[in-house]
């Protein structure tokens, strides 16, 4: 497979965008529902097998490329590019149905159209639930880690049943906390904080086991405490721990206050309108809900990874990437 | 930390059994305190007698729409709709969870499948791996069950319904952890054995059988009991915006539109159970596999 490996002379990328940009303005100009009988000629059906040819060989000769960092970012880059692209063509001339698969087009519309909807809703759902729901639940995993650190009775009952709840659909305690606390935020924050709890209770504890033997008794040595131990040795050492953790829980927490939301909530939110807007068959707008929520997760991961280096720069896992 | 072995039963069982009995006080406890004003306001003030504090705890563990039902309540209505009507009653909750589980192993098996030719194929072809693995790792930052409801509208529109869009949700969800871990799996061999497979002149395809998927096989099965859970949540939330009249997760819906606290509450414990129990068959099977593989 290496021996695939090209060096250099990426003129034909050049060739490969020129000739995209070409074949998308082609491609792009008939309007949707143009051929009148709802067949499409074989001229364009050939074209669009040309595109497909040249998207499948550009992104080819792109991953064969060797050498430089950002060439595994350019090959995913280029096949999420061609894969929108062929999403547009195949929508406008094949005439598929909206409700089916809407063009990225019409829900780049939606998402400008609407983003006054789409912005309240991002408050509603990521500012007020996830955030406060995602903080007070790590938090306190994290708090409840550090406290029965110390206690191996209870970690030991502890433990079991915390690990226990990961086989457990927490996402259904969602009616329970609508009853409790109401259709507001505060319910979804509840179910957030419900569903990041323990993961972070998990990997506290198992952060705080990972500090090596040697380096204990180095602390042992130096006549280090229990609180400077734990503040220079082990909560150093379980950060990857801990945020591999927060990571996890960024994601537990969206899905957990967009579900919640399925199950009563005030006329806002980003669960609320894909779940209304969806019945209502209106699916522009659950797709642009969706790629929100999409954005959002990916950059709450991406801000996380960063975090990440910044603070745990040392461990071996963050320096090996 | 002086010791990393695995306690053994009896060392974790006790504080086990320790945690649980706290759980079981707190619950109690929490159920007088939620109560207690629905409780008077309700049922003991109506009646116009005087009450002490035991009659007053004693209401607020048998009241029919409880803000926090009692745990022996919960367990009654378990046990009363498991045991009272036929197994394909709509009021027994095992019927509900049949159904939920039906979806989730459904989708369970698709998914599987899909995530080991898709890992085998990401394994192969370099191109695949630049192209397509970042994309599917980047996929686990979305929440995916936001895209549960507009699966349901098309599945439903090509004329789907039932079984099949929960199953396809269930599916969506259970392939990405599977994909991931066998990526990680196959790869996994040394690279002096895949050279000696090339010595032996193996093909692909035999060096895939005898080398590759069995060093896979302990990743493969942690990934299949993360997937089977969140099968489970797929499945669940799935039923949810189709209007479903069966599985638990309609229940839970028919429950909060009711007000019916105690069937929430039912309903949650037997998903509690259905999640347990399918983790459990995974982990059985892998025991299974992985045994007769070591003996080998």
């Amino acid at each position: 497979m290496s021996g695939q490996a090209t060096r250099g002379a990426p003129w034909w990328l050049a060739l490969a965008i020129a000739l995209t940009a070409a074949a998308g303005l082609c491609l792009l100009m008939p309007e949707p529902g143009s051929f009148d009988d709802g067949t499409v000629p074989w001229a364009w059906r050939l074209a669009l097998l040309a595109v497909l040819g040249l998207a499948g060989w550009s992104v080819q000769r792109v991953a064969a490329l060797d050498g430089r960092r950002w060439h595994g970012t350019a090959t995913a880059a280029l096949f999420g590019l061609w894969v929108l692209y062929v999403w547009q063509v195949g929508v406008t001339l094949f005439d598929v149905p909206r409700v089916l698969l809407p063009a990225p087009s019409w829900i780049a519309g939606m998402l400008v159209d609407r983003w006054d909807t789409l912005a309240a809703d991002f408050v509603q759902t990521v500012g007020k639930s996830v955030l406060i729901g995602w903080a007070l639940g790590s938090g306190l995993g994290f708090a409840v880690g550090v406290a029965i650190d110390r206690a191996p009775f209870l970690q030991r009952g502890l433990l079991p049943l915390a690990s226990l709840t990961s086989t457990v659909p927490l996402v259904a305690v969602a009616p329970i906390m609508v009853m409790w606390f109401g259709f507001e935020w505060p319910s979804k924050a509840a179910v957030v904080v419900l569903m990041t709890f323990f993961p972070m209770l998990i990997s506290t504890l198992a952060g705080l086991q990972a500090a090596g033997k040697l380096e204990l008794e180095l602390m042992h040595s130096y006549a280090a405490g229990y609180g400077r131990t734990l503040r220079d040795l082990r909560l150093p050492m379980a950060m990857p721990f801990i945020f591999s953790a927060l990571k996890v829980n960024a994601t537990l927490a969206l899905i957990g206050a967009i579900v919640a939301e399925f199950f009563g909530s005030p006329t806002v939110g980003l669960g609320f309108r894909i779940s209304t807007e969806a019945a209502r068959m209106n699916v522009g707008l659950v797709w642009a809900a969706i790629v929100v929520a999409a954005v959002t997760g990916s950059l709450a991961y991406a801000l996380l990874v960063q975090l990440e280096r910044k603070v745990a720069f040392w461990h071996p896992s963050v320096r090996s990437r | 930390m002086t010791r990393r072995t695995a306690p053994t039963l009896r060392e974790q069982a006790l504080p086990v059994a320790v945690v649980l009995a706290a759980v079981l006080l707190l619950w109690y406890g929490g159920a007088v305190g939620l109560n207690a004003q629905g409780a008077i306001e309700r049922v003991l003030t109506p009646r116009g007698t005087a009450y002490g504090w035991q009659e007053l705890v004693a209401t607020t563990w048998a009241m029919e729409r409880p803000v926090l039902p009692a745990p022996h309540q919960v367990l009654a209505d378990l046990r009363e709709s498991l045991f009272d009507f036929p197994l394909d009653s709509p009021r027994n909750l095992l019927y509900h969870a049949a159904v939920t589980a039906q979806s989730t192993l459904l989708g369970f098996v698709l998914g599987t499948l899909l995530g080991v030719v898709l890992a085998a194929a990401i394994v192969h072809s370099r191109t695949l791996d630049r192209a397509l693995l970042p994309w599917i790792v980047a996929s686990q930052t979305v929440p995916v069950l936001a895209i549960a409801p507009i699966v349901l509208v098309i599945l439903g529109s090509l004329g789907f319904s039932g079984l099949a869009p929960k199953a396809a949700i269930a599916m969506y969800l259970c392939f990405f952890p599977v994909t991931v871990a066998m990526v990680q799996g196959l790869r996994a061999p040394q690279r002096i054995e895949t050279e000696l497979m090339h010595t032996y002149a193996a093909s692909r395809l035999q060096a895939f059988w005898l080398l590759r998927l069995p060093s896979a096989l302990p990743y493969l099965f942690p990934s299949l009991r993360v997937a089977i859970a969140a099968g489970v949540v797929g499945a669940m939330v799935a039923e949810l915006p189709t209007g479903a009249q069966a599985g638990l997760g309609a229940r839970l819906l028919t429950g909060s539109y009711y007000g019916n606290t105690v069937g929430i509450w039912s309903a949650l414990v037997m998903s509690a159970l259905l999640g347990l129990a399918l983790t459990g068959a995974v982990a059985a099977l892998e025991r299974l596999v992985l045994a007769r593989r070591n003996q080998a």
